[in-house]
């Protein structure tokens, strides 16, 4: 690897501890951000001539701290910065302070970048952006590109969530342990939202919008390194390995949604589906259950059917059963509705759904899986009435077309067929 | 005389390369791979998955389960095992009947993401 791609990659791996170890010294986002980058300018010279820092996040801290102090001190005395040379020998230094920065202190640094960004009063899009920026480091334009807006929207969206941010005061002291349980849920669901943003992407866009799922993949796993023990964490990243394994098989090469059922399971990625069932399978161990352990669990049991047919639905009724339990919604059990299909056919599942009907009035999915269950009974008509419904109320193009494919095979022939819509 | 070389590197930033990225480091290490196997001189290669799939048994009495990598460094690398098993509560097992047939120190249970058996007659 080229130098340039390395120095690139470590500063992108050591900047969220970077980041939140110089918001702990200062205080303030900009200022953190700032020393952050002229560390790593000077990196990009000193690291070419003198060799990689054995802790390059302890590195960029220790001269991200002095070059802010630097500029403080010039502000007030108009003294000229020293020269490059003097800080560019950091051996003792450095070492003195990856001994100070041992694990106890930048988790919480981490965890506490993280939270701020997760702040209850900006929406959850301006949230993930945030977290985007500041955590992550992609570029505003990287992000807009990401969200289908335009530069300056976004400049605009991200400016306006770090005032709100910076009002609104995140203690800086350790956080005890109630208080670092209820960060962490917090952060894991925000890790989930971005997920979900490049997730719930079409196929025209999923493209530009996987490094979205890449990206809280990423902060999964460094949320996962923080806190080894908790079994909610190594579910919520075994549950996104597990989907964002199924990326290339998910759209058409005309950008339209390919079903669980129907996709191509040679194009899923085995590497991200071994890692997935390692770390629930790991998660299981603790007995101590939570949403995201279960919605990977059942991500888990489709991921090890070779073929849809060696799914075990029995077992995935029981765990959305379990979910409904935890985090009741019509949603979820929409989602058990079409288990039971599989189990013991679309009439028990029509059944299921019927008293959702008032809550879901407005819900897409509702209507294509309504449809698709009359469709089996032979329930045309009533089956054609659905898909219109869902078609009406589609988000994006390929949720409307694939409705529409449904409507055609209606067309076509008037017989009952087996198609099945499930989970994406 | 047959020699391990194990691999060591800053997961995160291993991690933090992209897809291209990775499979060029791959590809120009296959290249050395292959030619060693072509010589009967390759023993088996793996790629562990993360150390955030890891788990150490601490060989104590009783032993201790703990989640994460083994993360102690008075202890040192002595060697290590590949075994097929299920799930990790059956690799706990096998760790466990080798921990008590030789008490003292740790095994991490770590999952192998790739393996490739190579080419050793022995």
């Amino acid at each position: 690897m080229t130098d340039a791609a390395w120095i690139d990659a470590a500063l992108t791996s050591a900047r969220p501890q970077a980041v939140g170890a110089l918001l702990r010294y200062f205080r303030n986002l900009d200022t953190a951000e700032e020393a952050f980058q002229n560390a790593c300018l000077r990196a990009l010279k000193s690291w070419p001539q003198n060799g990689p820092p054995r802790d390059p996040a302890a590195w960029l801290i220790m001269v991200g701290r002095n070059a802010a102090i630097d500029e403080v001190r010039r502000n007030r005395k108009q003294e000229p910065l020293p020269e490059d040379e003097l800080i560019s020998d950091l051996g003792d230094a450095e070492d003195a302070l990856a001994e100070r920065l041992d694990g106890s202190h930048y988790r919480d640094d981490i965890l506490r970048l993280l939270f701020i960004c997760c702040h209850p009063g900006l929406p959850a899009t301006q949230q993930i952006a945030l977290a985007l920026r500041i955590v992550s480091g992609l570029t505003v334009k990287q992000i807009a590109r990401a969200f289908l807006v335009s530069e300056a929207a976004m400049e605009q969206r991200i400016t306006r969530a770090k005032a709100r941010v910076a009002d609104a005061s995140v203690p800086f002291e350790t956080p005890g342990a109630v208080e670092r349980t209820e960060r962490l849920a917090a952060v894991a669901a925000m890790i989930y939202l971005i997920f979900n943003e490049g997730y719930s992407a079409s196929g025209d866009t999923a493209d530009i919008r996987a490094p979205l799922c890449e990206e809280a993949i990423r902060l999964a796993r460094l949320l996962l390194r923080l806190f080894q023990g908790e079994p909610e964490i190594m579910g919520l990243t075994a549950l996104l390995l597990l989907q964002h394994a199924r990326a290339a098989a998910r759209f058409d090469a005309g950008g339209a949604v390919i079903l669980l059922d129907d996709q191509d399971r040679s194009r899923w990625n085995q590497k991200m589906i071994a890692e997935g069932l390692a770390l629930i399978d790991k998660a299981m161990r603790h007995r101590r259950s939570g949403p995201y352990q279960v919605q990977a669990a059942i991500a888990a049991l489709h991921a090890r059917a070779e073929r849809p047919e060696d799914t075990d639905w029995t077992q995935i009724e029981l765990l959305y059963g379990a979910l409904e339990i935890m985090q009741p919604s019509p949603v979820v059990t929409l989602n058990r509705a079409v288990a039971v299909s599989k189990v013991r056919g679309a009439g028990a599942a029509l059944d299921m759904i019927e008293p959702l009907a008032p809550r879901l009035s407005n819900y897409f999915h509702f209507f294509g899986v309504r449809g698709a269950f009359l469709m089996q009974l032979g329930r045309n008509d009533e089956a054609r009435e659905a898909f219109d419904r869902a078609i009406a109320l589609a988000n994006t193009s390929a949720e409307a077309a694939h409705i529409r494919m449904h409507l055609d095979r209606l067309m076509r022939d008037s017989r009952p067929c087996g198609s099945g819509i499930s989970k994406k | 005389m047959l020699y391990a070389i194990l691999c060591y590197h800053d997961e995160d930033t291993v991690g933090s390369w992209t897809r291209e990225q990775d499979a060029a480091v791959i590809q120009k290490l296959s290249v050395v791979q292959d030619k060693l196997a072509r010589q009967g001189r390759l023993g088996p290669v793996a790629r562990l998955l993360p150390t955030t799939a890891a788990t150490t048994l601490r060989k104590d009495n009783p032993p201790v389960v703990i989640d994460g990598p083994f993360a102690e460094t008075k202890e040192q690398l002595l060697g290590f095992y590949i075994v097929d098993c299920n799930n990790l509560d059956e690799a706990l097992a096998v760790a466990g009947d080798l921990g008590a047939a030789n008490p003292g120190g740790a095994y991490e249970i770590r999952p192998v993401g790739l393996l490739n058996p190579g080419s050793l007659r022995t």
